[in-house]
Formats: structure tokens, sequence, C-alpha cells
């Protein structure tokens, strides 16, 4: 914190990013007069003439608290939607005929939604409480509703991949009389966990569009498609991987699919997010992460398009493409957690959205009135 | 679905059948004199443990720091100078000025024609208990000390117990509940720890409560030193509004702890009426920067049970300029999400269909 008089002789700060994290000591004023520097790094550019817009905030201290999630629930954001997606590839197997699909995406969803349902109780602060999230159906609560789109598709799931292993092992699941049971429910229950997939793909965006974290809640329009892209172009990749190329056509035409929904939805939510906001989709690890990202599924997109039909780059592209969907869960996880910990995400789109409203007129919906 | 946006009785809406005027606190920061006794009582009544190691913020006397799960009231202190103060009066002209409502006896009197009074005495010393300034010689007597080259803001924070509470709204459980009174209590007993609610949250109010250290927890009741044990760890915890107290019809513990009863208690409307007219009466002393927070039913969270009077911008305590419930949103948000899921199915089913190679 600087209050020498002699400030006012300094050269002008260039307008520009912020360092986050670490930074609590910022007082209680004018964001060109406190004493945070941008690292030295823009010492040579010309200072921009336009004023920052003035951000104040209490000490620097961050306005809203950053959900306490940690990276389990980023994990669970990719496993759920490779769940979602394989269950979808499974039952698009199932309906063709293809029985090595069929199979291996069975068994991957299960897989993925099983660690995936782990890790979020994992993450609870009362894990023993998990079965609290079949207490009530609550239509505002994204998390209420998924814990039930979790259960409903874990249960076809479960069912469809049961009846694959028992295939698989010759018969050794000890079923007794059940068996004919198994392989009567088998089909309805892969059918219904297909039903359930692409929801399990896409309330993960709502669950995190519907909070007050900046990046997340202004990409709310954005956010869904960005998921269920990811949640295509991962579990496609994943087919890829393990499933021989004379069954995996329709995994590779997913896989593109994917990556072009992917690169769309994403450059559509960094146009239209609040230009401050966005940094956080840009900057530091998180941009680092996404660009890698966005740099895989292209690889991953493109191995898939010319070589998918060889089984070693069609793999390749495969791990590339987990590794994306990957990247991007983890990426905008924790833009989003950045961005609620730096108070300037947070106020200074406010302020703006405020503006905008009172020079358009509205002037009757400010919390914040003269009397 | 209930109505997630807009004025509404959130008690009514919650289909209590017995529904009790809703309460809520109103916190006039211009009597505010940082004594912390809120904070004290609030500890003190709610067995809240200590929260985190103890410190120094270097932030005026504020060594609090924020609202959190163990902390139910945090009193800011900010100072300033000059600057600032006009700066102050500027940002709260312009809100008379854009018209809002009940601003009537600020206007006759003229924000260029200050009434400043005598300085009472050296030093920014209380008010002393303020008794609402009728008019004359005894206003002089109980307006704050005032000048126009510093001062010290103290504001008493807490939980807004919001008409459309993003917290409850996205709680999975139900631990999160309205009550007959309006406020927003969490079940302790119920609640998960799933720490939705913390997002859900405009104010950055709620938060999920750890063993009160700043080493990362290795073992669930672990903690430093010697300290009594704490409840309900892992779940989330924020300001009942002393729920516990209400039914029994007594006042919450820091209104009724705060010796200048900077913290009033009462009824809803009540509180909201008594801001608007201590609003007034100090945009008739000239104070044209003291401005209403949550008393609006139009704002984005419907307006909050907590209605504050501030003496500058929201930001400037650590208050959102413009909160928004994200639920508000929750309908564009499932229509979206629907939209993309259907995508995804299609973009399945054609790669199904489209060839057969």
């Amino acid at each position: 914190m600087t209050a020498s008089e002699y400030d006012s002789v300094r050269p002008p700060e260039p307008a520009g990013r912020r360092r986050r994290g670490g930074n609590g000591g910022r007082g209680g004023r004018p964001a060109g007069a406190d004493g945070t520097r941008p690292g030295g790094a823009d010492g040579a550019r010309e200072a921009a003439m336009v004023p920052e817009v003035q951000f104040t905030s209490y000490y620097g201290r961050p306005v809203v608290k950053p959900v306490p999630w940690g990276p389990g629930i980023a994990a669970y954001l990719f496993l759920g939607g490779v769940a979602g997606g394989s269950a979808v590839l499974a039952a698009g197997a199932q309906l063709s005929g293809r029985l090595i699909l069929r199979r291996n995406c069975r068994l991957a969803a299960l897989g993925a939604v099983s660690v995936g349902a782990v890790a979020l109780v994992e993450d609870l602060g009362r894990p023993e409480r998990f079965l609290n999230m079949l207490r009530v159906i609550k239509l505002t609560s994204p998390m209420s509703l998924g814990s039930w789109i979790l259960s409903a598709f874990s249960t076809g799931a479960a069912v469809a991949a049961a009846a694959e292993f028992d295939r698989m092992t010759g018969q050794r699941l000890p079923l007794g009389p059940l068996r004919p049971v198994l392989r009567f429910v088998e089909s309805p229950a892969g059918l219904e966990a297909a039903a359930f997939g692409p929801l399990l793909a896409v309330y993960t965006a709502v669950l995190l569009a519907d909070t007050s974290t900046p990046t997340w809640n202004h990409a709310h329009d954005e956010l869904p498609f960005v998921f269920v892209s990811s949640a295509s172009l991962g579990s496609a990749g994943l087919a890829l991987v393990t499933t021989p190329v004379a069954e995996a056509a329709p995994a590779r035409r997913l896989a593109v699919l994917g990556v072009v929904g992917d690169l769309v939805a994403t450059q559509v939510m960094h146009r239209r997010m609040d230009p401050v906001v966005a940094e956080t989709l840009r900057d530091a690890r998180p941009g680092t992460m996404l660009r890698l990202s966005e740099a895989l599924a292209v690889g991953g997109g493109i191995g898939t398009l010319l070589g998918g039909r060889r089984r070693g780059v069609a793999a390749a592209s495969g791990l590339a493409l987990l590794a994306a969907s990957t990247l991007t869960r983890f990426g905008i996880f924790e833009a989003g957690i950045r961005s609620a910990k730096d108070p300037r995400y947070t106020i200074e789109p406010q302020k703006r959205r405020l503006a905008a409203r009172r020079a358009a007129g509205v002037t009757d919906d400010s919390i914040t009135t003269g009397g | 679905m209930p109505q997630l946006a807009g004025p509404t009785d959130p008690a009514a809406d919650a289909r209590w059948p017995d529904v009790k005027p809703r309460k809520g606190f109103f916190t006039d920061t211009s009597i505010c004199i940082g004594c912390k006794a809120c904070e004290v009582a609030c500890k003190e009544w709610n067995h809240n443990p200590r929260d985190g190691d103890l410190d120094l913020l270097g932030s005026s006397y504020d060594n609090t720091g924020a609202l959190g799960a163990s902390t139910w009231r945090h009193v800011a202190f900010i100072e300033q100078g000059g600057e600032r103060i006009s700066e102050a009066r500027a940002t709260g002209r312009a809100l008379v000025d854009l018209g809002m409502p009940g601003v009537g006896p600020s206007a006759s009197a003229g924000p260029q024609a200050p009434a400043r009074p005598e300085q009472a005495g050296p030093g920014p010393t209380g008010p002393g208990p303020a008794v609402p300034a009728q008019a004359g010689p005894a206003q002089a007597e109980t307006m704050p000390p005032d000048t126009d080259e510093f001062r010290w803001l103290m504001s008493s924070d807490v939980c807004k117990h919001c008409t459309h509470a993003g917290c409850l709204d996205v709680c999975p459980t139900g631990a999160l509940f309205r009550t007959e009174f309006g406020t927003v209590v969490v079940q302790d007993d119920v609640c998960n720890g799933c720490g939705a609610c913390v997002g859900g949250c405009p104010f950055g109010v709620v938060e999920r409560r750890t063993d009160g250290t700043a080493a990362p927890k290795t073992k669930r009741g672990e903690r430093k030193g010697e300290q009594p044990e704490v409840p309900n760890l892992g779940v989330a915890q924020k300001c009942t509004l002393c729920y516990d107290r209400l039914v029994d019809d007594q006042t919450p513990a820091c209104a009724k702890t705060c010796p200048t009863t900077s913290i009033k208690f009462g009824d809803h409307e009540d509180m909201v009426a008594t801001a608007r007219e201590r609003v007034a009466e100090l945009h008739a002393q000239g104070r044209t920067e003291a401005r209403l927070y949550g008393a609006n039913e139009l704002d984005g969270v419907g307006g909050t049970g907590s209605v504050f009077l501030l003496l500058d911008e929201p930001e400037v305590y650590g208050l959102p300029p413009d909160p928004r419930v994200p639920t508000a949103d929750l309908p564009r948000m499932f229509s979206r999400a629907g939209l993309a899921a259907a995508g995804m199915a299609a973009a399945a089913a054609l790669s199904f269909l489209g060839g057969r190679r």
C-alpha cells in the first residue's frame, strides 16, 4: 500500500492484468493507486490512455466465496461426461449390433461413473451423509437433480455392464436363477442409461453456472455446449482406445463432431463473456490448460479424421481426446475458483452492468438506493 | 418451481401454514463504533469456535477478516482520506439524483448546504447511545463527529437473509430452509457438506466449517493447540438470525448487545421504514454519502432481510455492487442444457446413422 505524496510523480501504471493470489494487503482504494504491479513485464509498453475501470475492494479480499471443492469434483466433471457419452455410444452399438463397441462402452460407462461417484462422496464435508442427497427432489438445485440423474444413470449402467461382465467371464457371476432376468433387462437398462447419459454429461454445466462464481456464472449460456462437446469427444476418444477400428466408425464420427462442437462452443464462450472475467480463462494455469486442451482436441480430431482406421493412430488420437476433455474440465474448474478468489472479477462486471442498466434508463433495480 | 426472482413474501412462498411477520436487521453503519460486541455476542450465543489462527491482518482494526463458517457477524474497518470522502458524497448524491423513492427531504435541504455540527470533542469518540435525533440542538450532540479530512468507517456485516436466497435454492439436501420468519437457516444435522450453497451465495456469507486452522486437515476433529472441540465440522454454517431466540420472541444476540443501536432488529417492514427515515435524516444534514443497501425489493435478490445504511459504495465494505441470485437465470440455464443434451444425442445418432464405413 502506498500513500506517499511522491506517488503522484511516478510514471502511470499500465492498465492491464493484475496479479492474482497472495495480494491480501490491497487496500480499499482505487486500483491504479494501490501497490500491485503487473510483475514488471509491461514496463516497455506505452501506458494505456483509457483509465482503468475504478475498482475498489475491501483490502483485496474476495466478495464471493469459492466453492470448497477439490480436484475430485473437477475429475468428476470429466468422468461424468465420459460415462454419459459412453452409455450413449453403448446404446448405439447395441441397436446397430456392434458387440465389442457395446461391451467396451458399457464397461467404460460403469467404470467412469463409479470412480466419479466415489470422488463426489469423498469431496463432501460429511461423506457419511451422502445419502442425504436423495432426501428431496429439488428443482431449483442442480446438484439435487444431478444426484437423481446420477442414480438413475448408474442403475442402468450397472445392469448393462454386469451383463457384459457375466458374458466376458463365461457366466461366472453368482447369479443362479437370476441370470435370465439379467439377460432380459440388459437391453432396456442399456437404453435407460443412454437416455440419462446426455443429462449426466450436461447437468454439471448447470451446477457450475448456477453459482455466484464469476467465470462459471458468466458462461451460463455456453457452458452446457462446451460440456456436452467435451463429453462426446472424451467418450469417443475412450472408445477409440479400447475398440478395434472395424467397430469404431461411430466413435470416430462422434469424436470429430465433439471436437467441432468443443471448438465452436469454447470460442463463443470466450467472445460473449465479460472481457474482464474472460481473463480467467486465458491467464495463468487455467489458460495454459485450456490452450493445451484445444491443441489436443484439434490434434486428436485430425488424427481421427485422417488416420482413424489405423489402430495405432486411433488409439493415440483417443488418448489425446481424453486428455483434452480432462484439461477442459480442470481448466474451467480452476478458472472459476480463481475468479471467486479475486474481488475484481465480482465487482467490476457488476459495476459495469449496473452502470449499463442505469444508462439505459433502468434505475429502479439497484440494491443500493438513495432512500 | 417456486418464484425465482422479484418481490415476494419468502415465508409465504415457502408455504408456511402460519407465516410470521418477516424479521430482519437494519444495520446503521453511521453510528457503529466498531466495538465488535456483536461479533463476540454472536460467537458466544451460537457456540461458534475460533476462526483460524489468531493473526493481525493489517486492515485497520479488522483482524476478523470476513464472514465465514464460524464468524456470523464481521465488523469492517475502513480508513479514508478527503478524496475518498468527496467521492463517496458524489456517488451518494448521484444515487439521490436517480430519483429513488423517498428522497423528498434531502432534495429540499440541498446537498450543498451541509448543516455541519460543531466538533463534539477530540478524536473519533462514539456518539454515545444514539437516541434517534429529532431536531434542534439535540441533533448536534447525537451527530457523529465529522470532518472532511478523514473518516473511519465501521460496519457490522451479517447474512442478508435474501428474499431469493442463492444458498437455499441450490441446497440439494434440504438442509437449508426458510423459516416462518422469512429467514434462512442451515439444519446442521442434515447438511452433508456438499458446498453448493457456498457458491450459490452472491454475498460470500455461507461457508463450510473446517477445523479452523490454516493447515490442511489430516483428520476430522484434529486441530492445533488447546482448543475446545469444534461442533458441526464439515457442514455449511452461517447466521441463523438467532432462530432459537426468535421462536422465543427474543432479540438476536448481536442486536441485543449492540451498545449504540447500530444493529436494529424487528419486523422487516419496520426496519426498511426506519432505514428510509434515517437516510433521509442524514441527507437533510448534508451527508449525501449515506445510502441504503438491500432495501429495494426490485434488486437482484428480491431485497434482503438485513438492510444496511452505508456511507460509501458497497464494494468498499466488501459487499457486491449488483448481486444477482444465480437461480434467477436457472430456467434459461435448464433450457440451454436441454438443448445441449439434445444436441449430444443427435450427434450420437448421426454418428451411427451417417454412412456405413
